[in-house]
């Protein structure tokens, strides 16, 4: 394993990542959904949620990166409004 | 739909997952773990935090590589799907031709990238290639080595031949699918070419057409090997596409970090357009387009 050169942060952030996928497919064996139709107009699942929250939380990182200055875990923030809006309205 | 979906026949696709985990996630995990350390080699590592992807960030060369994949990518996109509706519009639609013009149209898709890289390089040499040697006769001073605007025609011009006739070809299935009905019936109403172009073909080509764009866009993003092997990159980075200057950075200069923090922004954006992709085809087919 060394040579994939392991931090604490990035097995957190990895250990954050798979929790949450086996969380959503367990819901989703458990508790089977209808796919809806949101602001964007696609059909999306749970997944689909969980994948455009990961994907824009990853942009919205390096927007607070590249333009704010401030405290990246403020980004976190924003990511979760991000996250909440996604799961209501998309 | 209004039947709940059984998700459990995604346990199925197990045996790819643990394929696709050693093929791809573990490398990516790695490269995550590169992008926020320093490296001086013998497996070293020096933690850095996000210091990479702030340096990248701010970096005129990272900027100037997407601006130039940006106008390559745009350049080709507006070259390739006009171009590519004219010649399937004027393909023939039955007989012995439209086999041998399907033939012909593959043809530039079947060759190797490194290999069509390698058609234009010489092709476009003054000393030696047709292109070069007749542009030279005309009085045309053309040296792609040298002219970053001569370099950028060629590469597009390399795209272009390359490329053109999958838009061509996807086009003309979409053509091929509409039926005879359509035509008569603007025959009757008298259209113009322009009007059943513009109200029967292009609305009937919009599906393929939008796959043709993604897919264009998509390959286009990550084009490496023509320009490599046709300029290096170069006039000195006037066609330094994203992926050479990141093989530049990992492989030239050995600077680990700052090019693992690079390809995963550069992944990012590709999982972007992917998912775009994706949704937009699976839209398509659900609305029956």
């Amino acid at each position: 394993m060394s040579w994939m050169a392991w931090t604490l942060p990035t097995g957190i952030f990895f250990g954050t990542i798979a929790c949450l996928l086996v969380i959503f497919t367990i819901l989703a064996v458990r508790f089977p959904e209808t796919p809806r139709t949101g602001v964007l107009g696609i059909e999306t699942t749970r997944g689909d949620r969980l994948f455009i929250t990961l994907l824009g939380s990853a942009f919205i990182n390096l927007a607070w990166l590249g333009l704010t200055g401030m405290p990246q875990p403020w980004a976190m923030l924003v990511c979760l409004i991000w996250a909440a809006a996604v799961f209501r309205w998309v | 739909m209004d039947k709940p979906v059984n998700h459990k026949a995604w346990f199925l696709v197990l045996p790819v997952l643990v394929l696709v985990a050693f093929s791809a996630v573990i490398p990516l995990m790695t490269v995550v773990n590169y992008s926020v350390q320093d490296t001086f080699g013998n497996n070293v590592f020096f933690w850095n935090g996000l210091g990479w992807f702030e340096d990248l960030l701010s970096s005129e060369r990272m900027w100037n590589a997407l601006g130039r994949q940006l106008i390559f990518s745009g350049v080709i996109i507006a070259i390739e799907i006009p171009l590519g509706i004219f010649v399937a519009l004027n393909m023939p639609k039955r007989g012995v031709w439209a086999s041998v013009v399907l033939v012909l149209m593959s043809l530039p898709l079947l060759i190797p990238w490194n290999v069509v890289g390698t058609i234009w390089q010489i092709f476009g040499r003054v000393d030696i290639g047709l292109l070069g040697y007749g542009l030279d006769a005309l009085g045309i001073d053309y040296n792609y080595t040298q002219n970053p605007i001569h370099a950028w025609i060629t590469v597009v011009v390399m795209d272009v031949w390359h490329w053109t006739s999958l838009v061509a070809l996807l086009a003309y299935a979409g053509l091929q699918s509409i039926p005879d009905a359509y035509y008569q019936a603007a025959k009757i109403d008298q259209a113009s070419r322009w009007k059943v172009f513009r109200f029967i073909e292009l609305p009937k080509m919009a599906g393929v057409l939008m796959i043709a764009v993604l897919l264009r866009f998509m390959d286009s993003f990550m084009i490496y090997t023509e320009p490599f092997v046709l300029t290096g990159g170069g006039p000195g980075n006037a066609t330094t596409f994203l992926s050479i200057d990141l093989v530049k950075m990992a492989l030239g200069q050995f600077d680990l970090g700052p090019a693992a923090a690079f390809s995963l922004m550069y992944f990012l954006v590709i999982l972007l357009i992917s998912w775009v992709f994706y949704t937009v085809m699976t839209n398509l087919d659900k609305r029956g387009g």
